[in-house]
């Protein structure tokens, strides 16, 4: 396993927020067709890390590569090929809201491929379908879905362009524990099935321990560790240790165990 | 799932029977593979060998073609066997048909004309009976805000006051000067045509007091506050504040609606006779400019021309004026769901209903007047 190709690379990435600073020389690597996820304490600069992954947000020093490619020096132009082969999906969705729920997956192909029309809107039908949304969602506006339903949607789009590799902020955050661990199921599937890899930000411990491949603790400023469940639950760093040991994260520990 | 080098094709072989799929069936190639399928006439009532072994790549996009490949075979009657399909393929094919029922359901549901006519009528009828209910409530909070003064909020309403009523002095003053100057000109070359300069008084009095003065202001105050509630209303709903609102216990018509209807009752009148004054003033300088009438004869023959009922009809209009203002852009702002592009919307309606129902309204005490002799 450890000849997998590096999709992401991040090397010594500081960050300031003003005089606030939320990264030091922070690294991680993502490997090819893994579930890696990044947790840590709110405020400790997660999401800011996956913006900066994505392109959104500029850190202060250090170098960023993203199938083998910097990219921290690009401009807007030169970032579009990288953009096609990845996939974003944002906490809340982000959704167009004067789009139907189709008219939304349809958008990037429509935007990027010569497509004809009747093959974009099969295509979009299809990715619907795949990411388990009632076959009536189509039509729909977002506003009109529950908020399980707009979490689908918008893992609809950001697949619309076949990308290799997805982004998903916060991907239960505010979904019943039902719908939460449909999600679980449906983002390991569609991983096998389509032979992604999936960078995630989340603070959802039962998903953690079901579809994580590799984990990041970040903390103090820093990687506090990286590897399995398994071994980051030895680890000793007491912060760490609060984490997985704390009340909530020792009943998804059991029920982990429980399972296999 | 690596970025494929040669383009994904169908190979037709009549002879034999035989359709090969070749290269990488992704989305970059999609366009190409869709025409060739389109090209391609299925025979009648044949076996088909459909050979993958030199399928290179495949992505749902590709696998939904090929699986739109073996539908349209199957449909013209032939007997399809697929051969040399990599596992991993397999399951992406297997995955696709078993969503497929779901993927023409969902093109199916796009809602067709009527359909479309029909839920904007429904829609356009329940805003009505919204909009009804929306009146009744707060007609009822006021009356317990009458029974009980006490109760009234007098910061929100003060600030009301000043953004809707003191701020708009500038605009409204200098529209309505405007104004005065217009009905002014246009009367002019006219009446003096017979010789009858000095009635511009009456023409300028009247038309200001009774009808230019209680509209240009409402119209200025629907445009500049009843948007400004709408957006204030409708943000604050998207954002759940009003849900917050609702739990803390404080009822949002008492503490949001009441006291800007009620500033603008207070200031949308006081408005209208700033504008009243500075539209004759206005009217005054072009009646001097143009026909030499001098302010104390255009004065005197005011005083004759204009009656005090004149004044109070005016005074009246912007009362009501104010209070649609008031209803429908605090209404609008309530139906504002979810989404920003909605707050932007029901604004923009906000402006146009309350305009629209402030003419309508217009012309209704026209005729009522008219009944009435006033």
């Amino acid at each position: 396993m450890a000849e997998q190709a590096l999709i992401v690379e991040v090397d010594r990435i500081c960050t300031r927020f003003g005089s606030l600073s939320v990264h030091e020389n922070v690294s991680l690597d993502v490997r090819q067709g893994e579930i890696f996820a990044l947790v840590g304490g709110s405020g400790c600069g997660k999401s800011t890390l996956l913006r900066e992954i994505i392109l959104l947000q500029r850190p202060l020093s250090g170098s960023i590569k993203v199938f083998g490619q910097e990219v921290l020096e690009l401009n807007d132009e030169a970032a579009l090929p990288l953009r096609r082969r990845w996939g974003v999906m944002f906490e809340r969705g982000a959704l167009f809201s004067s789009l139907t729920v189709l008219e939304n997956v349809a958008l990037p192909l429509r935007e990027h491929t010569k497509l004809d029309s009747g093959l974009i809107e099969e295509l979009a039908a299809l990715k619907i379908a795949l990411t388990g949304l009632p076959a009536s969602a189509g039509a729909k506006y977002p506003n009109e879905l529950s908020g399980g339903m707009r979490k689908r949607a918008a893992l609809a789009r950001a697949l619309a362009l076949e990308p290799e590799l997805v982004f998903l902020d916060e991907p239960t955050a505010g979904l019943d524990p039902f719908s939460a661990s449909g999600f679980d199921e449906l983002v390991k599937n569609l991983k096998e099935s389509l032979g992604l890899t999936i960078m995630m930000v989340t603070h959802d411990l039962d998903l953690l321990w079901r579809v994580a491949d590799r984990v990041a603790v970040l903390g103090e400023n820093r990687v506090l560790g990286i590897g399995t469940m398994e071994e980051l639950s030895q680890a000793e760093h007491p912060i760490i240790r609060e984490y997985f040991h704390g009340a909530r994260g020792r009943a998804a520990w059991e029920q982990a165990w429980k399972q296999k | 799932m690596t970025h494929a080098t040669s383009q994904g094709e169908i190979e037709v072989v009549e002879a034999d029977g035989v359709i090969r799929c070749r290269g990488a069936w992704v989305l970059q190639f999609a366009d190409h593979l869709q025409q060739q399928l389109k090209a391609h006439r299925w025979p009648a009532d044949r076996d088909i060998l459909l050979d993958c072994k030199q399928l290179e790549a495949m992505d749902t996009s590709g696998a939904w073609l090929l699986y739109r490949l073996q539908r349209e075979g199957e449909r013209a009657a032939c007997r399809l066997t697929v051969q040399g399909l990599q596992p991993a393929f397999t399951a992406l094919l297997g995955m696709i048909a078993a969503r497929s029922a779901d993927v023409d359901v969902i093109q199916g549901v796009q809602r067709g004309m009527l359909e479309r006519l029909g839920r904007r009528f429904v829609g356009h009828m329940n805003q009505v009976v919204l909009m009804l209910s929306f009146v009744g409530e707060a007609a009822l909070s006021a009356l317990r805000l009458v029974k009980q003064p006490s109760r009234i909020r007098i910061r929100p309403l003060l600030h009301n006051i000043q953004s809707a009523g003191f701020e708009a002095l500038p605009i409204v003053g200098l529209l309505s000067f405007l104004m005065g100057v217009v009905v002014s000109y246009q009367g002019a070359e006219q009446l003096a045509r017979y010789g009858a300069s000095i009635f511009v008084a009456d023409l300028v009095g009247l038309s200001m007091l009774r009808e230019m003065s209680p509209l240009l202001t409402a119209i200025i105050v629907a445009g500049r506050s009843g948007s400004a509630f709408t957006a204030q209303i409708g943000t604050m709903k998207v954002t759940e504040e009003i849900d917050a609102m609702r739990t803390i216990g404080i009822a949002p018509m008492d503490f949001l609606v009441l006291p800007k209807i009620l500033a603008l009752i207070i200031a949308v009148p006081l408005l209208t006779v700033y504008a009243d004054i500075l539209g004759i003033f206005g009217g005054m300088v072009m009646a001097k400019t143009q026909l030499g009438i001098n302010y104390s004869d255009f004065m005197d023959r005011l005083e004759d021309a204009v009656r005090l009922s004149s004044y109070l009809v005016g005074l009246g209009k912007a009362l009501v004026f104010a209070v649609i203002v008031g209803v429908v852009g605090c209404f609008q702002g309530f139906q504002v769901s979810g989404s920003a592009d909605s707050v932007g919307r029901q604004t923009t309606v906000s402006v146009v209903q309350s305009i629209f129902l402030v003419i309508v309204m217009d012309a209704v005490f026209s005729v009522i007047f008219s009944w009435l002799n006033i």
